[in-house]
C-alpha cells in the first residue's frame, strides 16, 4: 500500500484537472447553471462551473442567488442526480423486425462509448450511486446498462462546506464527509477571501496519477484541519435529520396509520420526488412499432410508483389510492428497501423535500408515523 | 431483456376465452423448468406479458402457456399461428416446492386458470409417483364451460391413490358434478395435516381463504404454498413493479409460502 | 351391506361426531331412513319444512327454478353432509328445492318431533343448534364467494 496522495491545489490551477481527464478521453460531466438551476451536464472547463452562484432550498422552493466568493462548486444540490448517467431515463432496449409472424432482433452496433468523469459528486450522491450498484448490479440478475456506464466512470467528489436548508445526510451517516475510497479523487473546496483552493485526496490508483499531474503543494496539517473542520461545520449546520432508530419496524407496523390519509391530502402524485431522488430504480417498457407492425422497438424509461399504472393487474390497480401510493413510496424507501437490500434507499439529500410542489418533508412524515405507531392497529 | 424468438408449434382452445400455446425453442434448445416458473411472453409492438408454464416439465423439447384471452396483447399472444414466433425470456422465478415435498401427500388447489400453474406439479407427481404419498386435486371453476384440462382431469382421477374433487360456482341441469365454491371441496378431504404440502393457484381471495381452511384443519403454514400475481415488467427484480411488501414476487416468488407472507395477504393497497 | 342401526347411523354421522350418547338416543325416536331415486324431488320450495336429512350416499342438488328457465343449481351435498335447515327456524318452510341427483340415501329427522325434544331438552337444543350454526355459516360463507364471481373476466 502506498502513502495516500493528499495535496494542495491553488483554484486557478483547477482547470488542469479538466486537461488530465480530457487527455485521458474522458467526456466530463458537473455542475452547470441552466434555466434557474444547478443541474449536471456535459462541461469543458471550469468556464462552465456555477462560479459564485449558490442555491436556496427549502420545502418546496429551489433559487439560485450570488455568493459573495468565487466559489465553483458554493451550492448543495440541484434537481438532477447522476443516476441519470448510468440509469438513463429513456435508452432502448432493441428493436425487431416481422416478416411474416418471425420476428428477427436487429443486430444494432452501439457505438464506442466515451469513458464519463463525473465531476463535483456529494457525498450523499456517492451513497446513492452505493445503493443503486445494490440494487441494480448485486441480485440474482444485474442490470447490463447499468452496469456498461458504471464500470468505468471516474468519480471526483466534492465535499460539502455548506448544507441546504433540506440536507439531511448527517443523520443517515452519508454526508457530509466522504469516505476517502468512495471516489477517485476526493476534492473540498475552500474559497476564504483572497484565498481559494482545493485540498484534493486521491482514493484509488488512477485518481492519484491523476492529480500527479496538476501543480500543487503538498498539503499541511494545517490545510487538512481547516477542511476537516469546514465540512464538519455543513453538518452541524443541518436543521433537518430523519432519526432512523427503529424506523423500518415503526413504517411496516404502520399499514393502517390515520396519518397516511393526512398525507394524501397533499400529495399531488406528480412524481417529482422519485424523479429527482438518487435512488429511485423503478422503470417501465414502451412498446412502440411502425403502422404496418413489421418494425418493434423495445425502450425502457424511468417509472415512478405514484402512477396508477405501476401496480396495474388485470382487473386494476392494486395502489389505486394516492394513500396507498404515498404510502408505498416512503415505505418502501425507508423500511421494506432494507428488507431488500440491507440498507436504506435514502441517502438524505433533501431533494424530495426541495421539489415536492406541495412542500411534503421526508423527515417529517417519517416522524409523525414514527412518533405515533399505533401497534395494535396492524 | 432481449427474448429469443421461439416458434409456434400449436394453440389450441382449451375453453371458450383460454387456449394453450407450444411454443419450440430456437435451434432445438433444451427448455428446462421448474413447475411454478414463469416466461415473459412478447408480441412485437403490442406488449410482453408473464405467463405460467403449464407443461410437462419432463418434456423439454417444447415449452407450453395456457393464457386466458382478456385484453389486447393476451389476444394478439394467443391468435398466433403455427409456424410464426414469441418472444420469450425465462423461464424465472421460484417454483412450487416439488423437491421439499418428496414423501409427503400433496394437495393441489386451483381456482379457474390457476390449474395451468399446476398442471406441471400434477405431471411431475404422477411421473414419479413412488416419491410422493396421496395426491389430491381440488379444482373451482366458475361454470362447466370454464373448465380447463377436461379429459386429463379425468384421466388424473383414476391414477392410484389420486383423488379429484372438482365443483364450479355456477351448474345447470346438465351439470353432473359439484357446485359450489372450491372451498366447499374440503369438506370431503381426508386429511393427514402433519405429512401434507398444499399447492394453491387461483384469484387470490380464494388463494386466502383455502390456505387458511387448510391451516384450520392442522396443516402448517410452512406447508403451504402460494403462487401470487403482480404487475410485472423485468421478471428479474430490477424495475420495481412486482414490490409485495418486502418482496419481488417475479424473483422472491411468485410460489411463496403462507408463513412468509400471511401478514401482507389481507393488506388492501399494499 | 352391514346392517347399523339408526342409532348408530346418527352417531358415526360426521355432523353427529362426538354427540354425547344419550342424545343419539333421543334422537333416534325422530329418524327415520329414507331413500329416494335419481330425480326425484326431495323438498320443494315453499313446503313446510318438516325434516332435515344426514346424507349417507348420493348427491343432492339444492336449487331453484326460475318461471321459464331450468332450474338453477346453487350447491351440491353429498355423503356426510346436511341437508336442510329451514326446520330449525319459523316460518319452517323450504326456501330451495332438493333434488336427488344420483339414488340418495339418508337418514330423515323430523323437525316437529325434534323441535318438541329441544325445547324440553334446553341442553339438546343448545348442541342442535351449534352444530347447525356451523353448518349454516359455513353456507354464508361459500354464497358470499359466489357471490365475488372470483374467476370472472372483469
Amino acid at each position: 500500500m502506498t502513502d495516500a496522495i493528499r495535496i494542495r491545489i491553488v483554484a486557478d490551477q483547477i482547470e488542469q484537472l479538466f486537461q488530465s481527464l480530457i487527455k485521458r478521453d474522458y467526456a466530463i460531466f458537473g455542475p452547470t447553471v441552466r434555466d434557474g438551476a444547478i443541474i449536471y451536464d456535459r462541461i469543458e472547463d471550469t468556464s462552465d462551473l456555477p462560479r459564485g452562484v449558490t442555491d436556496r432550498q427549502e420545502a418546496g422552493k429551489y433559487s439560485l442567488a450570488s455568493r459573495p466568493d468565487q466559489a465553483l462548486f458554493g451550492y448543495a444540490i440541484g434537481p438532477h442526480s447522476w443516476k441519470k448517467y448510468f440509469h438513463p431515463a429513456r435508452v432502448k432496449l432493441f428493436g425487431a423486425s416481422t416478416d411474416n409472424g418471425v420476428f428477427r432482433i436487429l443486430q444494432e452496433p452501439t457505438p464506442p462509448r466515451q469513458p464519463t468523469a463525473l465531476l463535483g459528486v456529494r457525498a450523499c450522491e456517492l451513497a446513492a450511486i452505493a445503493i443503486q450498484d445494490k440494487v441494480l448490479l448485486d441480485g440474482p440478475y444485474a442490470d447490463e446498462i447499468y452496469r456498461d456506464r458504471r464500470k468505468e466512470a471516474f468519480l471526483i467528489a466534492m465535499q460539502c462546506t455548506e448544507s441546504a436548508d433540506t440536507c439531511f445526510c448527517s443523520s443517515m451517516g452519508t454526508g457530509p464527509a466522504v469516505p476517502v475510497v468512495a471516489a477517485d479523487i476526493t476534492l473540498t473546496e475552500i474559497a476564504d477571501n483572497g484565498n481559494h483552493w482545493f485540498l484534493a485526496e486521491a482514493g484509488t490508483p488512477r485518481g492519484g496519477e491523476v492529480l500527479l499531474e496538476l501543480e500543487h503543494q503538498p498539503a499541511g496539517e494545517a490545510d487538512c484541519l481547516q477542511v476537516s473542520t469546514a465540512v464538519a461545520a455543513a453538518g452541524l449546520q443541518q436543521k433537518r435529520r430523519l432519526d432512523t432508530t427503529g424506523l423500518r419496524e415503526a413504517l411496516q407496523d404502520s399499514f393502517d396509520h390515520p396519518h397516511w390519509d393526512e398525507v394524501a391530502k397533499r400529495c399531488l402524485d406528480c412524481a417529482n420526488c422519485t424523479m429527482v431522488c438518487p435512488t429511485c430504480f423503478c422503470t417501465d417498457i414502451e412498446d412502440v412499432s411502425d403502422v404496418s407492425g413489421d418494425h418493434a422497438e423495445r425502450w425502457r424509461r424511468w417509472d415512478s410508483c405514484f402512477t396508477t399504472s405501476f401496480s396495474y393487474i388485470h382487473g386494476g390497480s392494486v395502489r389505486s389510492s394516492p394513500k396507498a401510493r404515498y404510502r408505498q413510496w416512503i415505505t418502501h424507501k425507508l423500511s421494506s428497501w432494507v428488507d431488500q437490500f440491507g440498507t436504506s434507499g435514502c441517502v438524505g439529500c433533501g431533494r424530495c423535500i426541495t421539489w415536492c410542489p406541495a412542500g411534503i418533508d421526508i423527515t417529517e412524515e417519517a416522524q409523525a408515523i414514527r412518533g405515533t405507531v399505533n401497534h395494535g392497529n396492524t | 431483456m432481449v427474448p429469443s424468438p421461439w416458434v409456434v408449434r400449436q394453440v389450441s382452445k382449451e375453453t371458450p376465452d383460454t387456449f394453450t400455446l407450444v411454443l419450440d425453442p430456437p435451434g432445438g434448445a433444451r427448455a428446462k423448468f421448474t413447475p411454478g416458473q414463469f416466461s415473459m411472453l412478447w408480441v412485437g409492438g403490442v406488449g410482453e406479458l408473464p405467463i405460467s408454464i403449464s407443461g410437462d416439465p419432463a418434456r423439454p423439447e417444447s415449452l407450453t402457456y395456457t393464457v386466458r384471452s382478456v385484453g389486447p396483447a393476451t389476444q394478439s399472444l394467443v391468435s398466433r399461428q403455427a409456424g410464426q414466433t414469441v418472444g420469450v425470456r425465462g423461464p424465472y422465478g421460484i417454483g412450487w416446492p416439488i423437491e421439499a415435498a418428496t414423501g409427503r401427500d400433496i394437495i393441489v388447489a386451483a381456482g379457474g386458470i390457476g390449474l395451468a400453474p399446476l398442471r406441471p406439479v400434477i405431471y411431475h407427481v404422477l411421473a414419479n409417483r413412488a416419491d410422493y404419498g396421496r395426491l389430491t386435486i381440488l379444482y373451482g371453476a366458475r361454470n362447466p364451460r370454464d373448465i380447463l384440462f377436461r379429459k386429463e382431469l379425468a384421466v388424473w382421477a383414476k391414477q392410484p391413490d389420486t383423488q379429484l374433487l372438482s365443483t364450479v360456482d355456477y351448474g345447470g341441469v346438465a351439470w353432473r358434478g359439484h357446485v359450489g365454491v372450491v372451498t366447499t371441496l374440503f369438506k370431503r378431504l381426508r386429511l393427514q395435516p402433519a405429512k401434507t404440502t398444499a399447492m394453491i393457484c387461483g384469484p387470490e381471495i380464494m388463494m386466502r381463504i383455502v390456505a387458511r381452511d387448510l391451516i384450520a384443519r392442522g396443516v402448517s403454514g410452512e406447508d403451504v404454498y402460494l403462487s401470487m400475481e403482480r404487475n410485472m415488467k423485468c421478471a428479474v427484480g430490477l424495475c420495481g413493479h412486482c414490490q409485495w411488501g418486502p418482496h419481488f414476487v417475479c424473483k422472491d416468488g411468485p410460489v411463496f409460502p403462507f408463513s412468509r407472507i400471511a401478514s401482507l395477504l389481507d393488506r388492501h393497497e399494499l | 351391506m352391514e346392517i347399523h342401526s339408526l342409532e348408530q347411523i346418527i352417531a358415526e354421522h360426521p355432523f353427529f361426531l362426538d354427540l354425547d350418547p344419550a342424545y343419539a338416543s333421543l334422537l333416534v325416536g325422530c329418524a327415520s331412513n329414507v331413500r329416494f331415486e335419481p330425480g326425484r324431488y326431495i323438498f320443494r320450495e315453499g313446503e313446510e319444512a318438516n325434516h332435515f336429512y344426514l346424507i349417507r350416499q348420493g348427491r343432492v342438488a339444492v336449487e331453484i327454478s326460475p318461471p321459464h328457465r331450468r332450474p338453477i343449481v346453487v350447491d351440491t351435498l353429498i355423503e356426510g353432509e346436511i341437508l336442510g335447515w329451514s326446520w330449525l327456524v319459523p316460518p319452517y318452510q323450504w326456501r330451495f328445492q332438493a333434488r336427488a341427483m344420483e339414488g340418495a340415501h339418508a337418514i330423515a329427522l323430523d323437525g316437529k318431533c325434534l323441535r318438541a325434544k329441544c325445547e324440553a331438552n334446553k341442553e339438546l337444543g343448545y348442541e342442535l343448534l351449534k352444530r347447525f350454526s356451523q353448518v349454516v355459516g359455513g353456507r354464508l360463507d361459500a354464497t358470499r364467494m359466489q357471490l365475488l364471481d372470483l374467476y370472472a373476466a372483469h
